[in-house]
């Protein structure tokens, strides 16, 4: 089958839904691949560079999206691409299914098949490959601190130079997903004082992980609204919530909010008041400003200057790394196609059983199938197992379990009392006294051994079995007794049979005990 | 008759000290500083008691000669043995030691039977005959036994368990006609008459302690080694109770029960009942039908992550604190001495190194430790599951050689796992693991491994030992 890449026309996308490396690995997949002329010429990737890997270069964005069966798309196609589309063409790409209901509308009525990259069921860990969200927000949460840096007039790290003392920038970031922990990483790596906060509490050791320290709220409340994001929180925990943030926007120098609820408007973290707070100079980057921003005074695609503070609310951050964010996608995108090509021959098959490509089926021939029904998740089982097991802990054996319940142990009681009375009212006397010792050796074996560290259990057995060739003993008795040739005794058979026993026993003695000599020899602090 | 050099009470003392001596010697193992020591009181107990016995009135003295052939002949064999042998080895040394012990309990029970000299008579003389019979019973099971396990630890006997139709019945059957002939044995009125049921019995007893072994898998090999061990040590105390001799009597009773707890240790370890074990069949996909059809729902799901040597060497390097986990597949490529080395290695860089053991990591009790020790990995760095799995957290690389259900997390997680329940080392809990192992195979439970497909997890896959040189190449380099 053969894959198009048009090339985008969404006013300032840069990017393109495949970069050259993956051309190759594309074709080697078994497809053929065309790309519009120019289409990764903003992400600065030439037609040449695309012909070399293996793909050919139409001419115009008709010719392509009319030879295409598969296209890979950045950004939702417009009504003017979906018009050049026919009947059993799949589509790739970013379409926001909830938001662009009439995309959605005119795709089904061109009865073709549509792949939403951000439909992706991210909990899958299978599908962490292809998820091109989070690969888009990395880039974008690396590019919020170079924007930032780029509008903040001084150093990020501290430095004692002969000009003098340079503090190091202080920065705040709200919000520890994927994007506020590539900017954590990239904020502490040039040296920046980086703070963070999140209403989830789990991801503090994520944000301590990578150089950032995490702020927290002074407030009880967990904010996982499962599928790792966050949910809408409690009035007194956005009481508390405020505070903390005025009071981060006095004492930082920038701020990068990160927070998004899907579904829902941008949370308003931080207010024209604290803006007015912050120090001139200061810098703020507002990574939801698509999504109306986490700042009160945020202009999406605009850095603006409010009070002294540079506001970037620009939406574009990823396809401003045009080159790195291509090549995630692009790369994204093989693996999705290898999810749906799994003969690697060149055919896809929209495998609806499968729940990552369920998920990402918007549309079927036409069929809307958005939304996909809730994945069946794999419930927890972290908790409730490990306190079974829990439970178990505490070593081996004897010094962990408690005392028995009482009905059991009169059981015992009154079955071990009732076989020794059978025991002692039949046996002969001579038998009973062996049997007093064999009963009192086997509690004093009991006794002793539970005290043998695991570590030499093997040593533990070796010498056991040397002490066990203790039956040499009645070979010995039996070699040449006193009463030799009496009562018709068959000596010789008698003897021979003592003498291999003695042997056999002695190979074990000696043997035993020399072995078990070398193991422990090895033993040593 | 000559005299003999000490009476027979003198005799009895002597064989008071020797027990004493072995409960000393067993008491010393609680802690490596002692174990020597141990050791040591358990050689002074056995000569002590074969020198009593010789000078004593139970032993002509015409029989000496034949009695120092014996011993030189076996002590010489037994000596070259322990010298020559391989740590690694060891399952099957104390295997094959085993059924010596076993052989050595059916030719005193048979000498005993033939021994008309001294005549008993009444409930004495059936409870004699009981003892001979039981006696042989167990020295007989544990012969076979022992054997087939020293095969299949060896490998000559592969260690899929053997499953005949109805087994559970043949074994049954084979109970009651031992129990059948032993009537016979005991109502036999001459030697001649009870010869027969005798042989049929030992022979049942031979053919059962196969049929035992055969039918369990290479990973229950730790609890049927010890249990073996045990049977060791009733088949001593049988032959007590059939000579009247209170040594063998305390002796067999020591080690039984020490053979009797190891068993249980290990059942534990694998959350596992012992008739179960016994029992047999676990170890293959066969056996466990009904788990596989429920377990169906339970895929792993994700990517395996290979790495190369080399990368594994990066992650040690930049590690803080690394566990390691070994398992049997650090035996079979006798991979212990590099690991030494690059713990050591590691250690002088002042990396937190320590090595985690599963109770039935390896081939029997304690193997892991006794092969760490040889390579010369200080003992106290060496912590056991319950000791160290609370740390796993606070890892940086937990790097498993060649185990796999001793580090299942299905064992936790999966309720339908054939292995859920057992107590496993938690190396997932580590910031990141790393498996070495030659395929992606599944290991003697027949369950996949959950681990492997675990984010934070890479697999090294090759050969223990070669991998591992690689490693520690790409370390010093």
């Amino acid at each position: 089958m053969r894959i198009g890449v048009p090339r985008e026309i969404f006013p300032g996308e840069k990017r393109v839904a495949t970069v050259p490396d993956v051309v190759t690995k594309l074709v080697k997949l078994g497809f053929e691949v065309v790309v519009e002329r120019g289409a990764g010429a903003l992400a600065d990737l030439s037609d040449e560079a695309y012909v070399e890997a293996g793909a050919s270069v139409a001419a115009s964005a008709a010719d392509l999206w009319q030879a295409s069966d598969i296209v890979f798309k950045v950004r939702a196609p417009t009504p003017e691409e979906v018009a050049l589309m026919h009947e059993g063409q799949t589509l790739i790409g970013f379409l926001w299914p909830a938001q662009n209901p009439e995309l959605m509308q005119l795709l089904s009525a061109k009865k073709v098949t549509a792949l939403s990259i951000d439909a992706l069921p991210r909990t899958l860990s299978r599908a962490q490959k292809m998820d091109a969200l989070t690969s888009m927000a990395g880039v974008s949460g690396y590019r919020a601190v170079v924007e930032a840096a780029n509008a903040f007039g001084r150093f990020f790290n501290g430095q004692i130079t002969a000009a003098g003392k340079v503090p190091p920038a202080k920065v705040f970031i709200a919000g520890a997903g994927v994007a506020g922990l590539a900017a954590i990483g990239a904020a502490a790596s040039l040296g920046a004082i980086v703070r963070a906060n999140d209403t989830r509490a789990e991801v503090a050791d994520q944000v301590v992980s990578l150089g950032g320290e995490f702020v927290k709220v002074d407030y009880e409340e967990e904010g996982s609204g499962g599928g790792g994001y966050a949910k809408v929180m409690s009035e007194g925990f956005q009481a508390a919530q405020r505070e903390m943030y005025a009071k981060q926007a006095q004492e930082c120098d920038i701020i990068i909010t990160t927070a998004l609820i899907p579904g829902k408007p941008a949370p308003k973290l931080i207010t024209a008041a604290m803006v007015q707070s912050m120090k001139p100079g200061s810098v703020i980057v507002d990574m939801a400003a698509e999504q109306g921003g986490n700042c009160e005074l945020t202009e999406p695609g605009k850095a603006v200057v409010k009070h002294g503070v540079t506001i970037v609310g620009y939406t574009d951050l990823a396809s401003r790394m045009a080159r790195q964010s291509s090549t995630l996608y692009g790369t994204n995108l093989f693996r999705l196609t290898e999810e749906l090509c799994k003969t690697k021959d060149g055919v896809i098959n929209v495998n609806m059983q499968d729940d990552a490509i369920r998920g990402l089926t918007v549309i079927k021939d036409g069929e809307i199938t958005w939304p996909a029904p809730p994945l069946v998740v794999a419930p927890k089982p972290a908790p409730k197992p490990t306190a079974a097991v829990a439970e178990k802990k505490g070593g081996h054996g004897h010094s962990s379990s408690g005392p028995m319940p009482l009905k059991t142990l009169v059981m015992v009681f009154g079955l071990g009392a009732l076989a020794l009375w059978a025991i002692g009212a039949f046996a002969p006397a001579a038998f009973l006294g062996h049997f007093t010792v064999f009963v009192l050796a086997c509690f004093i074996g009991y006794m002793v051994v539970w005290n043998v560290t695991p570590a030499l259990h093997t040593p533990l057995m070796s010498v056991t079995n040397a002490i066990s060739s203790i039956i040499a003993i009645g070979a010995l008795v039996q070699i040449l007794p006193p009463e030799a040739g009496s009562n018709g005794r068959p000596d010789q058979l008698i003897q021979w049979l003592a003498f291999a026993g003695i042997v056999l026993t002695a190979i074990n003695m000696f043997g035993g005990f020399a072995v078990t000599r070398r193991m422990l020899d090895m033993f040593r602090k | 008759m000559s005299q003999s050099l000490i009476s027979s009470s003198v005799a009895t003392v002597a064989y008071l000290g020797a027990a004493i001596l072995f409960i000393l010697s067993l008491g010393g193992l609680s802690n490596p500083e002692t174990s020597r020591r141990g050791n040591l009181y358990g050689v002074i107990g056995m000569a002590l008691a074969v020198l009593a016995t010789i000078v004593g009135p139970r032993v002509a003295a015409a029989g000496i000669p034949w009695i120092v052939g014996a011993l030189v002949i076996g002590g010489s064999v037994g000596l070259y043995a322990a010298k020559t042998v391989k740590m690694t080895q060891m399952p099957e040394l104390v295997a094959l030691m085993h059924s010596l012990v076993g052989l050595a309990a059916c030719l005193v029970g048979f000498a005993s039977y033939v021994d008309t000299s001294v005549q008993y008579s009444g409930a004495e003389k059936a409870i004699h005959e009981v003892e001979i019979y039981v006696g042989i019973l167990i020295g007989a099971v544990t012969f076979s036994g022992s054997l087939i396990a020293f095969g299949k630890l060896n490998g000559k006997i592969g260690g899929k368990p053997l499953l005949l139709p109805g087994r559970h019945w043949l074994n049954l059957l084979g109970l009651l006609v031992v129990v059948w002939f032993g009537r016979e044995f005991v109502n036999a009125h001459d030697v001649q008459s009870g010869m027969t049921p005798l042989i049929v019995m030992t022979a049942i007893a031979l053919l059962f302690g196969v049929h035992m072994v055969m039918a369990i898998g290479g990973a229950d090999m730790p609890v049927v080694v010890s249990m073996l061990n045990s049977y060791s040590g009733w088949a001593a105390a049988a032959t007590g109770f059939m000579l009247s001799n209170d040594l063998l009597i305390v002796t067999g009773a020591l080690v039984g029960s020490s053979g009797a707890i190891l068993s249980y240790i290990m059942c534990n370890a694998m959350n596992r009942n012992f008739i179960s074990v016994i029992a047999g069949g676990f170890g293959s996909g066969a056996g466990k039908p009904a788990a596989k059809a429920e377990g169906e729902a339970a895929e792993p799901q994700g990517e395996v992550v290979p790495v190369s040597a080399a990368e594994t060497a990066e992650l040690l390097r930049d590690a803080k604190s690394v566990i390691i986990v070994p398992g049997y597949g650090m035996a079979v490529a006798q991979a212990q001495h590099t690991v030494n080395e690059i713990t050591k290695h590691l250690r002088e860089k002042g990396v937190n190194v320590r090595f985690g053991i599963h109770p039935v990591a390896g081939r029997m009790p304690g193997h892991m430790n006794v092969l760490l020790a040889e390579a010369k990995v200080p003992y106290d760095i060496v912590l056991e599951m319950d000791e160290i799995n609370d740390d796993f957290p606070d890892t940086d690389v937990a790097m498993v050689i060649g185990a796999n259900d001793i580090v299942n997390p299905a064992a936790q997680d999966d309720p339908t796992s054939p292995i859920a329940g057992m107590p496993v080392l938690e190396v997932w809990k580590a910031r990141t693991s790393i498996v070495m192992k030659r395929s992606m195979a599944s290991g003697y439970a027949g369950v996949d491994n959950p681990l492997f497909y675990k984010e934070n997890n890479r697999m090294l896959f090759g050969d223990a030992k070669k991998m591992l040189d690689e490693v520690l190449v790409a370390l010093k380099g």
